[in-house]
């Protein structure tokens, strides 16, 4: 009696399970390989995005000199490139993938690889919101760091590379992981030029299955187990790039100070 | 005696503010010259505006009798002549005790690692920091800190190390360990310039000690002349204040 009671409640997600279970088993390949190209273009959008980032970031703080043509030329660098950061940090990105496939396709009659302009579109989005989290990085580094470099001989570029930007590197890693979480689950815009990512898949196969819910919970698994994996993973980057929370005292020993890196690797 | 760092007529503003005005003063090979003056006086303007950390307003900076604000000068070949030793340290926090020592032989002077890690070697066993080569700067207690950016200095070998109240962001305990390092360097014949607080170090180490009050060089002469028989009153008073 009570049992059948129980039964009952349970026979409908038992049902639900069992269509989402028939789903993987007959659409996985597909959702792979939309998963992976969400992965794809998510990775290198935000590598490409960081690297956009740290070249315009470290531009936008360079230090005007007080007069001359230089002056001048970089004043209308950083124009442009404010202009950048303030168009793509101010419009969404379904429309720029819409705006910039469409617009390339018909104005000016290039067929770009959708592929291609999926990983260009999210970097250059990714760009704008790296640049300021790089500028902001560089300028709080504390300006002692600076003057160090420059009294011992460092110029601007040699101060930034191996001072500044090891330090900014650092700083940001969870902003940068932040960006790489939201790529992940934003390259699902990219359905409008018909990138055949997670989303685009799922739009697909829940389109000839009619299990709407079914395939869409799937996808949803997914996308956390991608975000998660991807969190954890750059934690420990995190704590790598901290190194040991000791260090080893090296006795005053001739032979073994002359090679401190052989004791370095016998840790 | 010949004269390293010459300074003319050199005046410093911020702004409005003139901070520095119409220093003349200069530093022999080999001489330990200690400036003392009360909060404000403008040493730390001084020190910074002879390696061009500030750039000066007026004047002249002359390094071996040559102008190093001609504008041809290469400022960073010349910051590789004159090491400098901040209160707060600034050590780089991204690289260990060695690399903060080897980074600018490598990368300025082009010295080859193996080269630059013998020398760093041998600067780090100056200061007593040569067991500490692996610690990144986070690890160490601020004395440490300290003696590791004097050989990061040391290590470039300039001509001349400027000093900027080195011991002045030190828990007391720590104060000793650097000043006995910095005493050690001056016996070794080491041409130095310090800004200080400690006036009894002062007088131990110095070869002539200047007294700068309100952007001027006030009074300048040896330890003795200085300490016990100065001639202005504003040396008077500040001694009065800082030596009861
Ligand atoms: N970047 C700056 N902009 C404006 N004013 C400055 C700047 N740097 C220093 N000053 C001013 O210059 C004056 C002298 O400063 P300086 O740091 O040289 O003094 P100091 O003698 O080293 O003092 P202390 O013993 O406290 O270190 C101070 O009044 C200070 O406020
Ligand atoms: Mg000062």
């Amino acid at each position: 009696m009570i049992w059948d009671q129980i039964l009952d409640w349970f026979n409908p997600m038992i049902e639900f399970l069992v269509q989402a279970a028939k789903i993987v088993e007959k659409y996985w390949p597909m959702l792979l390989r939309g998963a992976g190209m969400t992965l794809f273009v998510s990775i290198l959008g935000t590598i490409f995005g960081t690297v956009i980032g740290f070249i315009i970031g470290t531009i936008r703080t360079i230090p005007l000199a007080e007069r001359g043509f230089k002056r001048g030329i970089l004043k209308i660098i950083n124009a442009i490139l404010s202009a950048y950061v303030e168009f793509f940090r101010g419009t969404p990105m379904i429309v720029q993938a819409s705006v910039i496939y469409y617009g390339s396709l018909m104005a000016l009659g290039i067929d770009m690889d959708r592929t291609f302009a999926a990983v260009f579109i999210v970097s250059i989005n990714t760009g704008a919101y790296m640049t300021e989290i790089i500028r902001g990085g560089i300028i709080s580094i504390d300006k002692g760091q600076f003057e160090a470099a420059h009294a011992i001989g460092m110029n601007h570029t040699k101060t930034m590379f191996h001072v500044i930007l090891p330090q900014v590197m650092r700083n940001i890693l969870p902003a940068l992981g932040n960006e790489f979480v939201i790529n992940i689950k934003d390259t699902s815009v990219l359905n409008v030029i018909a990138v055949t990512e997670l989303f685009f898949q799922t739009k697909s196969i829940a389109g000839n299955t009619f299990k709407y819910f079914e395939t869409y919970f799937v996808t949803c698994l997914m996308y956390l187990a991608m975000t998660l994996i991807v969190t954890r993973i750059l934690r420990h980057v995190e704590r790598k790039m901290d190194g040991p929370d000791s260090f080893n005292i090296i006795p005053g020993n001739q032979m073994q100070v002359a090679k401190p890196e052989d004791l370095l690797k016998k840790k | 005696m010949e004269k390293v760092i010459d300074v003319q007529h050199l005046s410093k503003s911020f702004g409005e503010n003139e901070i520095l005005k119409d220093i003349d003063f200069s530093v022999g090979k080999g001489e330990v010259v200690c400036i003392i003056g009360a909060s404000g006086s403008g040493k730390s303007t001084l020190l910074r505006c002879i390696n061009l950390l500030e750039k000066p307003s007026g004047g002249q900076i002359l390094y071996n009798g040559e102008n190093i604000l001609d504008d041809h000068h290469n400022i960073y070949a010349y910051r590789t002549k004159l090491g400098m030793v901040f209160q707060q340290f600034n050590l780089f926090n991204n690289h260990n005790v060695l690399k903060n020592c080897t980074i600018g032989q490598i990368k300025v002077l082009k010295r080859s690692k193996e080269e630059a890690e013998k020398v760093a070697l041998k600067y780090l066993k100056v200061v007593g920091m040569d067991q500490y080569i692996n610690a990144k700067p986070r690890q160490l207690s601020g004395g440490q800190k300290q003696r590791v950016a004097i050989a990061r200095a040391l290590s470039m070998e300039p001509d001349v190390m400027l000093f900027d109240e080195p011991t002045s962001a030190l828990d007391p305990e720590m104060v000793g360990e650097v000043l006995t390092v910095m005493k050690e360097l001056a016996k070794s014949g080491l041409t130095m310039l310090i800004v200080t607080h400690e006036m009894q170090f002062a007088g131990e180490v110095s070869n002539r000690i200047v007294f700068m009050d309100k952007g001027v060089i006030a009074e300048e002469g040896s330890p003795e002349q200085i300490f016990n028989a100065p001639k202005q009153e504003r040396t008077k008073e500040f001694l009065k204040r800082v030596l009861k």
